[in-house]
């Protein structure tokens, strides 16, 4: 019955996505206020009705309704009940209507918060996502019905893929899908202003937060995802450059130039078109990353049960949505007259460069990961190839080196025309602590990769930099302690935030260096008792046992670490066996400090009778791994510290009463603006 | 500088920016691409010895057997069979009867050295190209492990 109530909503809100693609719209063409209010109301009242589907398909998860087939495929009786909870995304159908019901959720934001968007503005926004909203509706009734029944029903269900019983993963797809899905907000604004024929400092100003509240939730997603491959697939292995994963990263570099652009448009009134372009490519590469995620085409490391006809659907609504926008995009940009003017060394130069080197980075991967797929087209199948982590560290890494060396120098840069000495002046200090870097790097470990060290420095130039330039902000040092405090307190959000997400990436890259430089391995053979020695430490296999979690069995690996005859820590890892799904799965032990990880995982016992008492073991010696996260975290921080600026409120900004033509605009902050 | 001179820059640094990419890209794809064979490609065209290629198929029931921490195992599209090994832990998914694919190298003794076998999310998943291989080699059943 409750099941129906979902299927009825779900018809209804793709009924009210059709009137509100349509009502709005027209609406704004003609005029009419009452037409365009329409939309605001279409809003809420389809966010309610997938709030309610999605609700009635939680129902069914949480109750065991199997005579749901979803249910029944995705959920057993004995499920803990956190991971019936995260079943309803488990699976293709569910994950689907997650996706939708993300995107009217952001739909009714608009409507609800949107009270100082200009009306034509507003009824545009809500009707291009309605449009985005119909397609994807659509998309699941017709191949994806999340409600489909059972008959007779079965007696228990067939279980969640266990890889995905884990906290981690249970909610890394609503972080990632508020991210991916966020950013159909700059793309419906974008397609609006197109309609309208007009960009200015306030839709920059509005288009803001939404970018960056949606590259907030999609770092946190990525970051939250590539965890939970480090501890729960048991490589060790944080990132591998699989399709799934440049699925998601693609929309983060073109969302992170775009949400750099955007400050372009808002401060200084130019970029307009460029700013525009973005936005389209942003999304449309999350919608490529649906695309590739659910229909299959491409192997991928993590590759989960998918079916190609739906790919061709998604296929239809990407090429009609990415066609229609970039189509509309060359008929009306060129019309946009370019703002504001400024000299190749400025903070908007600076800015350039940034999106420049972002977006080329953004098509390399791009390349990357669509090549086996044209390939294999170009060669009537007969070709196929998988492009693996070297073509994107060869292509992808340098691409970042001059990214991060001006990451530091752009913010010291004014606006319009900046002055390279006295911001190179500022970054003295960044020098020096990346040749302290190098050298110190080179010195502790000399027989490592020779790019290693200037990879720190790089993270030190940058973290230096990114210091230095805040501690000028608040006058640090140069002023006394209490003039820094009042101007720390009166420093906006949005300056703080970016200072934070910069430092977030700098901790990043020493993550990301540590752990791809100096990781040590060590796999072995081990019965119980025995030790083996190596990667600097003894590893002793102490015991196995033997017991049941909620619905596994799992044997208990405890391995006992001594560095240099010191007992470091005894770490626990299982092997634990699904009987439901038929599937093993590992959990790794580590023991994480500061300064590195220790993992260890237990493999199969031995087959034969003389290994029937053996286990393979893993261990592997992780440099830095913890700071990966770290500076996550921090950039995650930094979206939110800026997200809470009170200029960013969405809404708080209001168009010149009269709206004249805003070109040439002298910007709104005095000349050395604060960093944002 | 006039607004033409600065366009004129702007353009300038992007094909320079485009052009080291293009460079990048085409210095690295020579030496990244992997290319896929199952058995019975390997028996047309043989891998040249030491490149890196992706080996795809069914590992072959009773074939697994393992030499300390070293497996080895048949990998089958059901006309040809090639031996394969691998040294460390296997992924949770690698079972007999089941669909893999395996990063590795072959040896002049046509044994194929896997230095990493991929595992997936999900055991009803077959790998399309395995998928494509059993196909080709005329073995594949519809319906069964479509997915």
């Amino acid at each position: 019955m409750i099941a129906e109530i979902g299927q009825y909503v779900l018809i209804a809100a793709l009924v009210l996505a059709a009137i509100q693609a349509v009502v709005p719209l027209w609406g704004a063409a003609r005029g009419e206020a009452g037409l365009m209010a329409v939309g605001d109301r279409t809003a809420i009242a389809q966010a309610a009705a997938l709030l309610i589907a999605f609700a009635a398909l939680t129902h069914g998860f949480v109750t065991s309704d199997f005579s749901l087939q979803i249910v029944f495929q995705n959920s057993h009786s004995l499920k803990p009940m956190l991971y019936k909870v995260s079943g309803v995304w488990g699976n293709h159908e569910g994950s689907m209507l997650l996706w939708v019901l993300v995107l009217a959720l952001f739909s009714a934001a608009v409507a609800v918060f949107g009270r100082n968007l200009p009306p034509t503005l507003k009824a545009r926004v809500l009707s291009i996502q309605a449009m985005i909203g119909f397609a994807f509706i659509a998309f699941i009734i017709f191949t994806s019905n999340p409600f489909a029944r059972l008959s007779p029903a079965p007696l228990d269900g067939t279980g969640l893929n266990p890889l995905l019983q884990d906290p981690g993963l249970a909610f890394h797809p609503p972080l990632l899908y508020l991210g991916y899905v966020g950013f159909s907000m700059a793309f419906s604004f974008a397609i609006a202003a197109l309609i309208e024929g007009r960009v200015d400092a306030a839709w920059g100003r509005w288009v803001r937060p939404w970018t960056l509240a949606a590259w907030t939730f999609l770092t946190g997603g990525i970051a939250l995802g590539s965890w939970w491959a480090y501890y729960e697939l048991g490589w060790g292995g944080w990132w591998f450059w699989d399709p799934v994963e440049n699925a998601s990263f693609m929309p983060w570099l073109f969302g992170t130039a775009l949400l750099h652009s955007s400050i372009v448009v808002e401060k200084r009134d130019a970029l307009k078109s460029w700013t525009i372009l973005l936005a389209i490519l942003t999304f449309s590469m999350s919608l490529l990353g649906t695309f590739l995620v659910r229909s299959g085409v491409l192997t991928s490391v993590h590759a989960f049960a998918t079916d190609p006809e739906r790919g061709v659907f998604i296929l239809a609504i990407l090429a009609i949505a990415i066609g229609g926008a970039l189509t509309l995009f060359a008929v009306r940009a060129p019309g946009m007259k370019g703002g504001g003017l400024f000299a190749p060394v400025s903070r908007e130069g600076a800015l350039v460069a940034n999106n420049m080197l972002l977006t080329l980075a953004a098509a390399t991967v791009l390349l990357g990961t669509l090549y086996p797929l044209i390939l294999e087209a170009l060669s009537g199948g007969e070709s196929r190839v998988s492009v693996g982590p070297p073509f994107f560290n060869a292509t992808f890494g340098p691409i970042m080196v001059p990214l991060v060396l001006l990451m530091a120098l752009g913010p010291l840069m004014a606006w319009k025309r900046g002055n390279l000495r006295t911001a190179s002046r500022k970054l003295v200090p960044a020098a020096i602590a990346a040749l302290l870097a190098i050298g110190v790097t080179f010195l502790a470990v000399p027989d490592g990769p020779g790019l290693a060290p200037f990879a720190m420095g790089l993270a030190a130039w940058l973290g230096a930099g990114t210091i230095a330039e805040w501690g000028g902000r608040i006058k640090l040092f140069t002023s006394s302690p209490t003039v820094s405090l009042r101007r720390l307190s009166g420093q906006p959000r949005s300056a703080s935030g970016m200072s934070l997400a910069h430092l977030g990436l700098a901790i990043m890259i020493v993550g990301i260096t540590g752990s791809s430089a100096w990781r040590t391995e060590l796999v072995t053979t081990l019965s119980p008792g025995q030790t083996v020695e190596g990667a600097g430490y003894a590893v002793t296999l102490e015991s196995v046992t033997e017991g049941r979690g909620p619905n596994y069995s799992f044997e208990r690996g405890a391995l006992r670490i001594e560095e240099n005859g010191e007992f470091v820590t005894t770490m626990f890892t299982e092997r634990r066996f699904f009987p439901v799904a038929n599937q093993t799965t590992t959990e790794a032990g580590i023991r994480t400090t500061l300064l590195s990880d220790l993992y260890g995982v237990i493999g199969e016992r031995g087959r034969t009778p003389e290994t029937a008492n053996a286990w393979t073991v893993r261990f592997f010696v992780n440099p830095l791994v913890p700071w990966i996260w770290l500076g996550a975290l921090v950039m995650v921080f930094g979206g939110l510290l800026s997200l809470s600026d009170r200029r960013h409120r969405v809404g708080a900004p209001r168009r010149a009463a009269n709206a004249v033509p805003t070109t040439n605009k002298p910007p709104t902050q005095p000349m050395p603006a604060p960093a944002e | 500088m006039k607004r033409k001179h600065r366009r004129l820059l702007v353009v300038a640094v992007s094909l320079g920016l485009l052009g080291s990419a293009a460079a990048l890209v085409l210095n690295a794809v020579e030496d990244s691409l992997v290319f896929f064979y199952t058995p019975s490609d390997l028996a047309e065209r043989p891998a040249p010895p030491a490149d890196l290629f992706r080996l795809g198929g069914l590992v072959e029931e009773g074939s697994v057997r393992t030499e300390g921490a070293t497996t080895f195992f048949v990998v089958t599209d059901l006309n040809r069979t090639i031996l394969a090994s691998y040294t460390g832990v296997l992924p949770d998914l690698f079972r007999e009867g089941q669909g893999v694919v395996a990063e590795g190298t072959i040896g002049a003794d046509g044994r194929f050295t896997a230095r990493e076998v991929l595992a997936k999310h999900d055991e009803t998943y077959m790998p399309k190209e395995v998928a494509d291989a059993l196909r080709k080699s005329g073995q594949w059943r519809e319906g069964e492990a479509t997915q």
